[in-house]
């Protein structure tokens, strides 16, 4: 087990150096992209982009800056912005984490039983109305663009329903903080979650829904139903542990690549400042030491949250641990 | 899980009338052969867009109209008029008519024909997610048949490199890119993308999902590669051309015909987001995404705006996970996309 | 004597898009309290769906069982779903032909059988998890108590199979169904099996339903034999007087491709040429006449009845024919 996880920690480390050197190639190397020019302004004499050139030490070899970017990401940790000259990056970051990690915390709760409610009821019915309904249900979650929903979702609780008792008790969009009022920060966040977790809910409702009825299809659920257990004990104790693996798997993925900012979209529609909100304005101004600092918090997580699937899909799954 | 699921299934190169079979089987699936009706209208409403500004707008759909003013209830109404609260603050667009005719969903800020737009804007998505896709299957099936029929250290690079890109999320890598290329294009001397060519979010779009069809197409290859009848026909002495042709190729293309419109659906989606985010199609050209963007700021007073592109995304996306779950039905019940 | 499972006319059948195919077809049986009866036949004979009817679990939608099936003078069928849930693994229980994936993988051993003690008794969670220690070491688990603790894979497929055996004895079933309990396993493991299921019967009082393909199994263990051919019983008797007397030329053939009981195969074997009829294909009259070397134009309007009080077989040779023709079969 040590030796896995030491293997592990070193396929981490170097995936995520292979990701630093991408994002930096790609925000510093790409034909075209000339980062003083950008620093500078639009229509600034060559002078100027020669100075800035200087002044960010653009002028360096390339293994030098991203050397020198990295140690001031990880090491000093005072890369400062290109555009709020002076501000620090990673604190920043580190301030915005607590919001997406709020936001996503929470939609993923949500997303995870709605989703295994509807897989298990879709499932116990199949072919029935019940079954396609919620499967037509959940395929219209997974077709809808989820800053349109956030969108429309602020249409009605903000605009035109505001006012109805139905979301009058809707705050105005924006963050509060948790330990400022518990009350506020779950009534500021519900809307988002629920917005964050239809397209979840969609995506697990249909995947679990597969695989109970090929669990279903399984020589050890007629084990289980010669022992006298109902169809319903079969099917939640016997066959949903065995289809929540599946389940496990993607949310491992989705949960880190979600709170490494992939819920930008979901925090820009309602105005939250996590993460993904942070790189939007970054990418506004393009303040590109703040994307490299989100785009790396992003790869992080990602890569982490990766490793800890692995691990906790050995520990949810007997199966996988004998296989090792 | 993917090789899982490419060696245990019964391999053998598609029957002789396979096809047909599946074609057959496909036809007979109702709401598969809707969904390939609706996504046949819309494109041909899109591909109207200009006969429809022509001669029932009578607009350009391109041009802001800050001072127009358009017959309404047998009367003159400004495009663009004051805004209807009790200072009149502020402008606010022309409401929607609710016909066919000039503005019949109304105007966005700049006094465009947002009906218009949305087909104009419609023409754009589809093309990008198409072509996105085009570009993504060809590479994909490349990469994959490369790595999974020759193996060894091509294997090694190509796996490599679908890794990495697989560890970075997605939507970072598709805004890094577009936010770096969108100010000047990208020029490699030979290949050359200007900013505003809808050729740069197609590339852009059609790289990132690579690693999603790569990947199991290479399981795929590697399945067959193993299988009987393969080793049977290097045995005999096939050239692996022969092999590749005549019974890798088939199987493949069958997969990349079940993925195909969940590809579409996936890019579609992305380009929605990316123009959402003023990174994707630039403006005065139009996407769906764009004239959501657009509809944001008036949410509160114009919701057609943002309304309506949604739609046309939700309708259309919807379309193509129906007939995507249609083909895979039809054709291979055991694909999947995502792992 | 009274009958513990009295089977009369069951038929299963299955909608399908050729029409309706009868894979099981008028079997009658009964068997008494503590007999072990064994069911050999070819695969897809209808050994298997006649024993799952009596639970109803072949879990088809498109099965439609009919006929009656009594068991302890119950009738079972269009029985109740729940009164059927409780006499599963209750009453009666059932072992499957297949150890290595009978079992949930994703809970121990232990967890299993204690849930089905829990199902039928109202034992503590404690107390069951202790019973099914008792049971596991009962079949000859070694060492029942970490036994218990392991997930299924952690166990090679004869510990497995025994550990389906505890389980299927967790309840004191009067009547156990065991499915090809030994098919999947090696010789030696499989003759530990059947002494365990041998054994059932003084320890726990049960009655057993046998199947297997292999009749050196049924001369071992069985009271009595029923074979089965295309979804019909062709021959039943006391295991000594089929095996001395055997009347029906299927079980001629089943015995002239038997190995010798010691596990020694003979030089050659008398195999029966061809295949048994599709179920949909099925000849009008005596279902193996086109296998039959001894077919004759009254083999052939109907299927013929079994017939015979103790010693039952469904041929239309006389007795006094039978003799001759079966040692050109297995003399050949
Ligand atoms: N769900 C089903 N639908 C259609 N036909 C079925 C179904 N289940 C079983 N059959 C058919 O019924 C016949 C009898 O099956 P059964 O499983 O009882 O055979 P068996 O004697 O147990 O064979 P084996 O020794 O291989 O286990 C087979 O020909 C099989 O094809
Ligand atoms: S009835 Fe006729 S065909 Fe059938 S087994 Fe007897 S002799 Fe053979
Ligand atoms: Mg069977």
């Amino acid at each position: 087990m040590a030796g896995t996880i030491i293997r592990r920690l070193v396929h981490m480390i170097a995936v995520l150096f292979g990701i630093s050197v991408l994002v930096f190639l790609i925000f510093f190397a790409t034909p075209g992209a000339n980062p003083a020019a950008r620093i500078a302004g639009k229509n600034a004499s060559p002078q100027t982009v020669a100075r800035v050139e200087r002044q960010f030490g653009l002028n360096r070899p390339l293994p030098v800056q991203y050397a020198l970017m990295m140690k001031k990401i990880f090491i000093t940790r005072n890369l400062t912005s290109y555009v709020n000259l002076g501000e620090k990056v990673v604190p920043q970051v580190f301030k915005a984490a607590p919001v997406t990690l709020s936001l996503v915390a929470g939609a993923a709760i949500i997303w995870i039983v709605v989703a295994i409610v509807i897989g298990a009821v879709a499932a116990a019915f199949r072919n029935s109305w019940i079954d396609r309904l919620l499967m037509v249900l959940s395929l219209i979650g997974i077709s809808m663009p989820v800053f349109w929903v956030g969108t429309m979702a602020n249409l009605f609780t903000q605009g035109i329903w505001h006012h109805t008792w139905l979301f009058s008790w809707v705050p105005p969009l924006g963050y509060v903080d948790f330990s400022k009022s518990p009350v506020l920060w779950f009534k500021s966040l519900l809307i988002p979650w629920i917005t964050l977790a239809i397209l979840y809910i969609g995506l697990y409702a249909r995947v679990l829904r597969a695989a109970l009825i090929e669990t279903m299809q399984e020589d050890f659920i007629r084990t289980a139903r010669a022992k006298g257990l109902s169809e319903r004990q079969v099917l939640l104790r016997h066959a949903l542990r065995c289809s929540l693996v599946s389940v496990v798997t993607l949310f491992g993925l989705d949960f880190g690549v979600l709170v490494g900012g992939g819920a930008l979209l979901t925090e820009v529609v309602f105005g939250l400042q996590g993460v993904g909100y942070l790189t939007y304005q970054a990418l506004e101004t393009l303040d590109l030491p703040m994307i490299m600092a989100t785009v790396i918090y992003a790869s992080v997580f990602v890569v982490v949250s990766n490793a800890v699937v692995d691990i906790l899909y050995a520990a949810f799954d007997p199966r996988m641990r004998l296989r090792r | 899980m993917s090789e899982v699921s490419a060696t245990d299934r019964d391999i053998a190169p598609p029957a002789p009338g396979y096809w047909a079979m599946a074609g057959r089987k496909l036809l007979r699936d109702r709401a598969a052969m809707i969904s390939l009706a609706v996504l046949v209208i819309i494109a041909l409403m899109c591909a109207a867009a200009p006969w429809y500004a022509a001669h029932i707008a009578h607009t350009n759909p391109f041009r802001s109209n800050l001072s127009g003013t358009v017959m309404r209830h047998g009367k003159p109404v400004e495009v663009l008029g004051a805004a209807n609260n009790p200072l009149h603050l502020g402008i606010e667009p022309i409401g929607p008519s609710w016909r066919l005719g000039p503005y019949m969903l109304g105007a966005d800020q700049q006094g465009r024909d947002v009906a218009a737009r949305l087909l104009y804007g419609g023409g754009n998505s589809l093309i990008i997610s198409f072509a996105a896709a085009a570009v993504c299957l060809v590479l994909a099936a490349i990469t994959g048949i490369l790595a999974g029929f020759f193996g060894g250290w091509v294997d090694r690079i190509i796996s490599w490199l679908l890794d990495a890109l697989w560890a970075f999320p997605v939507f970072l890598l598709a805004i890094s890119l577009s936010v770096v290329l969108i100010a000047h294009g990208i020029d490699l001397g030979l290949f050359r993308l200007d900013a505003s060519s809808l050729a740069l979010p197609i590339t852009i779009i059609g790289v990132i999902y690579v690693p999603y069809v790569a990947r199991p197409v290479r399981g795929l290859v590697m399945g067959l590669r193993q299988s009987d009848y393969v080793l049977a026909a290097i045995g005999i002495g096939a050239p692996a051309w022969r092999i590749l042709w005549f019974d890798i190729l088939p199987n493949v293309i069958s997969a990349l015909v079940v993925f195909a419109p969940l590809i579409i659906a996936l890019d579609l989606l992305t380009e929605a987001a990316l123009s959402f985010l003023s990174i994707g199609v630039q403006p005065p050209a139009a996407s769906w995404g764009t004239i959501i963007h657009d509809g944001e700021s008036l949410i509160y007073t114009r919701p057609m705006v943002a309304i309506a592109p949604g739609l046309a995304i939700v309708i259309t996306v919807l379309a193509l996970n129906i007939l995507g779950d249609g083909l895979r039905d039809a054709l291979d019940p055991r694909a999947k996309l995502r792992n | 004597m009274s009958h513990l499972l009295e089977i009369t006319d069951l038929a299963v059948s299955f909608r399908t898009s050729h029409g309706l195919i009868r894979a099981v077809d008028g079997v009658s049986f009964s068997i008494a309290e503590r007999e072990i009866l064994g069911i050999v036949g070819e695969s897809g004979s209808g050994k298997s769906l006649t024993v799952l009817a009596i639970l109803d679990l072949i879990g088809d939608p498109n099965a439609a069982i009919t006929g009656s099936i009594r068991f302890r003078g119950t009738e079972l069928i269009g029985q109740k779903p729940e009164t059927l849930r409780r006499l599963r693994g209750g009453a009666i229980a059932m072992i499957f032909q297949d150890p290595m994936t009978a079992l949930t993988p994703v809970f121990t051993i232990g967890a299993q059988i204690s849930e089905q003690i829990r199902i039928h008794t109202d034992l503590s969670r404690h107390a069951a998890q202790a019973r099914a220690v008792e049971l596991l070491d009962a079949v000859g688990l070694p060492d029942p108590h970490r036994a218990a603790v392991r997930y299924p894979q952690e166990l090679s497929g004869g510990q497995r199979q025994r550990a389906v055996i505890a389980m299927a004895l967790s309840c004191n079933p009067a009547l156990l169904l065991a499915d090809e309990p030994t098919t999947a396993l090696d010789v030696t493991v499989q003759a530990q099996i059947l002494e365990l299921i041998r054994k059932l019967r003084d320890d726990f009082n049960s009655a057993v339903i046998l199947i297997t393909h292999n009749l050196g199994v049924v001369a071992e263990t069985a009271d009595r034999v029923a074979v089965m051919y295309s979804g019909r019983i062709v021959e039943t008797a006391e295991t000594a007087a089929l095996f001395a007397d055997p009347h029906h030329p299927y079980t001629w053939g089943l015995l002239g491709s038997m190995p010798a009981l010691d596990g020694i195969r003979r030089p050659r074997l008398t195999t029966i040429p061809g295949l048994p009829p599709a179920l949909d294909r099925r000849p009008q009259g005596c279902a193996f006449s086109p296998r039959c070397g001894f077919v004759r134009p009254e083999c052939l309007p109907a299927p013929p009845a079994l017939t015979g009080t103790a010693h039952q077989a469904a041929c239309v040779l006389a007795g006094h024919e039978r003799a001759a023709a079966r040692n050109q079969v297995l003399a050949a």
